[in-house]
């Protein structure tokens, strides 16, 4: 795909579909379900942030008449099982069950104890006081350096580090190890003219989607149960609480509602399998809710890090060696996104010698959960901190130092694969031709560049599409549409059947109604969703054409099928695919096209950001004056919403690098969950975020495509970093660029 | 929980007088109702008082000027009057909360809130404002910083409430200032907070007030900052020592948002910065 093709449909700026029902309100979300004889669950969840559950009595709400159904862990019926046969390979699914509920020990402040249905929410909440529990408090570890120190308090007893030389033979905070290496680092470092070895940290951040997880279940024993909740994926959902349940898949039904919000938070379940164990035990259908507090104190933040970076250069520029220690927190459970942060770091750079170590580090804070591009945003902000620290010794710009060491097809990554096509350069060019790197820096105003990667995947997608006998038709996807991609499916289709977008109707069908499809994350949907879109469409062609052929009593080959018209092409004869489908009764029955695939080949996407600040040199108040968000999109197929990618991805980089931040007090005890003062960036803080999408086809996609959903939220970091920096004179090294840690820096400069 | 809501200020006083469980005053309700939903009180009774007429009048005039305790923030920025007379009062409560809150939230609910951080709290002391509060025995009417007790307290007596908030009679060449540090432009609470007030004479300053929010417990008068600017044009030495003297006020905590450094230093920053912005509309030029 490298001539550029003229589109019809892709391209334009369509009305999306469900734009009018969310902003009339009439959208349903995750708690807008209720049903006839609901009851309400409640979850008791812990004040304490690392303790031994002593006593867990439950039985003067079992006597309580309010109770209609208690939950705790001892209601998962397969982890138990599964525990005690083969503790080792379950280790995963038994961590989520412990995470939904805490098995013997709390392990962060709000970890979920017990659960009780009542006819009422306020009845519920009033019955937890009904649940006796008795806790032995542990100190809690709260950061990775307590957590590493030797005398740590350790979170599981059974964690040994894997991944070492030498296997562990002590039980550790650290739960895995990993080491990527090319050429040799040594060698690289005494061929640099200059050397930069910094430290960095960031703090624990929420996405901060503005729904709260919310479920509706009502078990069957007749048949599938129904669950309904806004996810990134439903069938995902199901899998998990099937796994968790003991239950076959088809005796799941998951809907997904509309979705306010996921960017990789919501690809796990919290809610969904304690409902329906009260839904089971009560013969009722039940409804839960996380208030905002809950969601900051037990749903899955993004990892805290801290990253040693050290990179070489020759007086010329060339990269010569780079090198990174990045240690993750997990939370309470193994598993931070450490290794796509090791993998992730520095790609971008076309270098020879390179060596990454890789710690994942369990802490007293909930689970973490993935966070657009996950494990990047905190990796690459060292790498690009460090880069641009290297650039200005050596007198370079920071675009022509990355330039001149920018990765492209060819370049052998860190991790395996060689690059193929990739539009780093081209974002690099168009920043150096922006309006914005273009004008001068104003006075007292810093300005700060960072590069970022991020691989994007495929997978399995699912799509039919069904023509009514007037020509319209239904897309029925399998894909939560958390960023506008239903307007994309819309497009990509009418381009193909040469209908207008209006006339296809979108749908996210639930897991009976369509086969698996993957979740929603890795940037995935326009790319994977969308070429299967483009395959049901082209399945749907071929039917077109075979049903006009029927009708001229010609072959199918002696017919074409172009811009929604099928012609003979041995005659003059003209059918619309309206009017065949007006037909179809006559010429074998209504039609549908099918497509069920394994997307392979998704396109890495690389931008490039630039950012001016303004710093209140008396207070330390930071504010963005100007920000530029560069893409590579492949090919952007609705642009306002490849924009809004960029842009939004953008806000939250800058927020994570400005203010936000999880305070703990010393006992482990989350003080600020709530948007009061985890402080977000608000539209009015920010100037609008100026997108410039630039378009390096990705060959493996019917119209280029590759996911845009992720890398924006990569380089904000150290663009802000940066930027900050440069206005006050001083190195940043940790986030968020507070104002009381900016006023200090400043003080600390008198 | 019983809902009432009154029409005379008279019903309201007896409501609260003959309650002998927990009860509240139900104004603008952006803080009662999250305080409510977030679970940390279980009022017995809500007594609403915006079906009180005289408690809905915002009377506004050189010789003086009442904010009924129904009055939401968003109609004290638009009396252009208001606004001349004493800006910094409009400024402080139209900074509370987002458009929406304003909407609905008052300065007097502000007050009875109790928050070291209260943006109005600083101004209307500033402005030598008094509260009007009402009870089963009648009236009295009471210095606006001797309302405010500690955070979450007032000297209220449980069966009374604020009907209005008076502020005093204009003359001379006068205004005042509010500026407060938060992180956000809105959505936010104040880190650090500085109210001035001042009137002068041929450009040097007559009187002056000087209050700061949350550096305290209480909204803080600091009588040696107001001292430091009178008979002065605000030249450099004397904001130097007001900023000094307002530092020197300072009894902050360390928390979420923010440290005592911290505080202590932005509140002096504040200060000079409200103090400037006063002069400036009063007709002070240097």
């Amino acid at each position: 795909m490298s001539e550029a093709r003229e589109f019809k449909h892709i391209g334009q700026r369509t009305i999306r579909p469900d734009g009018f029902d969310k902003v009339t309100g009439k959208a349903n979300y995750g708690a807008d379900l209720s049903l006839p004889g609901m009851i309400w669950g409640a979850i008791l969840r812990s004040p304490h942030a690392h303790a031994n559950i002593k006593k867990l009595d439950v039985s003067r709400a079992q006597a309580s008449p309010d109770v209609l159904a208690i939950a705790t862990f001892e209601d998962f019926p397969s982890v138990n099982a599964a525990a005690q046969r083969n503790g080792s390979q379950r280790k995963d699914l038994m961590d989520t069950a412990c995470n939904i509920f805490a098995n013997q020990k709390v392990l962060y402040h709000g970890h979920a104890v017990a659960a009780i249905a009542a006819r009422s929410q306020a009845a519920a909440i009033a019955a937890l006081d009904l649940i006796d529990v008795e806790y032995e408090v542990l100190t809690p570890v709260l950061n990775i350096n307590d957590a590493i120190s030797a005398d740590a308090p350790i979170l599981h007893e059974t964690m040994m580090t894997q991944g070492l030389a030498e296997p562990a033979t002590e039980a550790s905070n650290v739960s895995a190890r990993m080491e990527l290496k090319k050429g040799d680092i040594e060698a690289g470092f005494a061929a640099a003219d200059v050397i930069v070895e910094r430290a960095y940290d960031t703090p624990t951040v929420h996405q901060g989607y503005i729904e709260p997880h919310a479920t509706t279940v009502v078990f069957n024993d007749n048949g599938p149960s129904m669950i309904w909740c806004p996810t990134q994926g439903h069938f995902d959902v199901r899998a998990r609480v099937a796994q968790l349940m003991n239950l076959e898949l088809g005796q799941i039904k998951v809907v997904a509602s509309e979705i306010g919000g996921g960017f990789g938070g919501k690809t796990t379940v919290y809610l969904e399998p304690v409902a329906l164990i009260l839904s089971k035990k009560s013969g009722r259908p039940v409804k839960m809710e996380m208030s905002r507090g809950d969601v900051f104190r037990a749903s899955g933040p993004a990892s805290a890090s801290q990253s040693r970076i050290k990179i070489g250069a020759k007086m010329d520029g060339t990269i010569t060696a780079m090198q990174a220690t990045l240690h993750y927190e997990a939370g309470a459970f193994q598993g931070s996104p450490m290794g796509p942060g090791c993998m992730t770091v520095f790609t971008p750079y076309d270098v020879e010698n390179l060596y990454v170590e890789g710690f994942d580090v369990v802490v007293n804070k909930p689970k973490v959960a993935a966070y657009r591009a996950p494990g990047a945003p905190q990796s690459e902000f060292a790498a690009e901190m460090a880069v641009n620290e290297l650039a200005k010794k050596i007198g370079m710009d920071p675009i022509e130092f990355r330039l001149k060491n920018a990765a492209k097809e060819g370049t052998q990554t860190i991790y395996g694969p060689k690059l193929k096509v990739v539009g780093l350069v081209a974002c690099l060019e168009a920043a150096k031709s922006s309006p914005h790197y273009n004008a001068p820096i104003p006075e007292n105003v810093g300005r700060g560049l960072a590069a970022g990667f991020w691989f994007n995947i495929g997978g399995q997608s699912s799509v039919i599409i069904n023509l009514n006998p007037d020509g319209t038709g239904t897309i029925i996807e399998g894909s939560p549409d958390i960023g506008g991609s239903r307007a994309s499916m819309q497009m990509m289709a009418a381009e193909i059947l040469g209908v207008a977008p209006s006339s296809l109707n979108p749908i996210v069908a639930d897991t009976e109604h369509v086969a698996y499809n993957q979740t929603t994350g890795g940037s995935r949907t326009t790319f994977a969703t969308g070429m299967a879109v483009v395959e049901a469409a082209e399945d749907i062609v071929e039917q077109l054409k075979a049903r006009a052929a029927a009708m001229w009593n010609v072959t199918a080959e002696q017919v074409d099928f172009t811009d929604g018209v099928a012609h003979n092409l041995s005659g003059e004869d003209q059918l619309t695919l309206a009017e065949i489908c007006a037909s179809a009764e006559k010429t074998g029955g209504q039609i549908s096209g099918r497509a069920n695939i394994n997307a392979r080949g998704a396109g890495p996407s690389f931008a490039v950001h630039i950012c001016d600040i303004k710093v209140d040199k008396e207070t330390g108040k930071t504010d963005v004056v100007r920000y530029t968000a560069i893409q590579d999109a492949g090919k952007a197929i609705h642009p306002s919403y490849v924009e809004g990618q960029f842009q939004g991805g953008a806000v939250q980089g800058i927020g994570w690098a400005l203010n936000e931040e999880y305070v703990y007090s010393k006992d482990g005890i989350m003080e600020n969950a709530g948007f009061l003062d985890y402080r977000i960036p608000l539209a009015s803080d920010l100037p609008e975020i100026e997108a410039i999408i630039v378009e390096v086809p990705n060959s493996f996609h019917p119209f280029g495509v590759r996911g845009v959903g992720e890398t924006g939220i990569i380089p904000p970091l150290a663009a802000v970093g940066t930027a900050v920096a440069e206005a006050i004179g001083q190195p940043i090294s940790s986030l968020p660029c507070s104002p009381p840690k900016i006023l200090k820096l400043l003080m600390a400069a008198h | 929980m019983r809902f009432e809501s009154p029409t005379t200020t008279k019903a309201a006083a007896t409501l609260l007088a003959s309650e002998s469980g927990v009860a509240h005053v139900l104004a603008g309700g952006t803080d009662l109702l999250v305080r409510m939903k977030m679970g940390s009180i279980e009022p017995d009774l809500v007594v609403d008082i915006k079906r009180i007429e005289s408690l809905r009048t915002l009377k506004v005039a050189a010789a003086g000027v009442q904010i009924g305790a129904a009055v939401p923030a968003v109609r004290l920025g638009e009396s252009d009057k208001l606004r001349s007379l004493w800006p910094g009062v409009v400024e402080a409560a139209n900074l509370i909360g987002s458009d929406q809150i304003q909407g609905r939230c008052t300065v007097v609910g502000n007050l009875c809130n109790a928050s070291p951080a209260a943006d109005s709290v600083p101004a209307l002391i500033a402005a030598g404002a008094k509260a009007l509060v009402v009870g089963p025995k009648g009236k009295r009417r009471v210095a606006v910083e001797k309302v405010v007790l500690g955070p979450g307290r007032t000297s209220l007596a449980r069966d009374e409430f604020i009907e209005a908030v008076v502020l005093p009679a204009r003359t001379g060449k006068s205004a005042d200032a509010y500026l407060r540090f938060t992180p956000r432009t809105e959505m936010d609470i104040a880190v650090v907070s500085a109210a001035i007030n001042l009137t002068l004479s041929r450009g040097i300053v007559q009187s002056a007030k000087v209050v700061l929010g949350a550096v305290a417990p209480t909204a803080v008068i600091v009588p040696a900052a107001a001292k430091a600017l009178i008979g002065t044009k605000l030249d450099d030495a004397a904001l130097d020592k007001m900023v000094a003297a307002c530092r020197a006020a300072c009894n902050p905590i360390d928390d979420k948002r923010g440290t005592i450094a911290y505080r202590t230093k932005v509140a002096g920053v504040m200060a000079r910065r409200a103090a400037l912005i006063a002069y400036e509309r009063a007709g002070g030029s240097k």
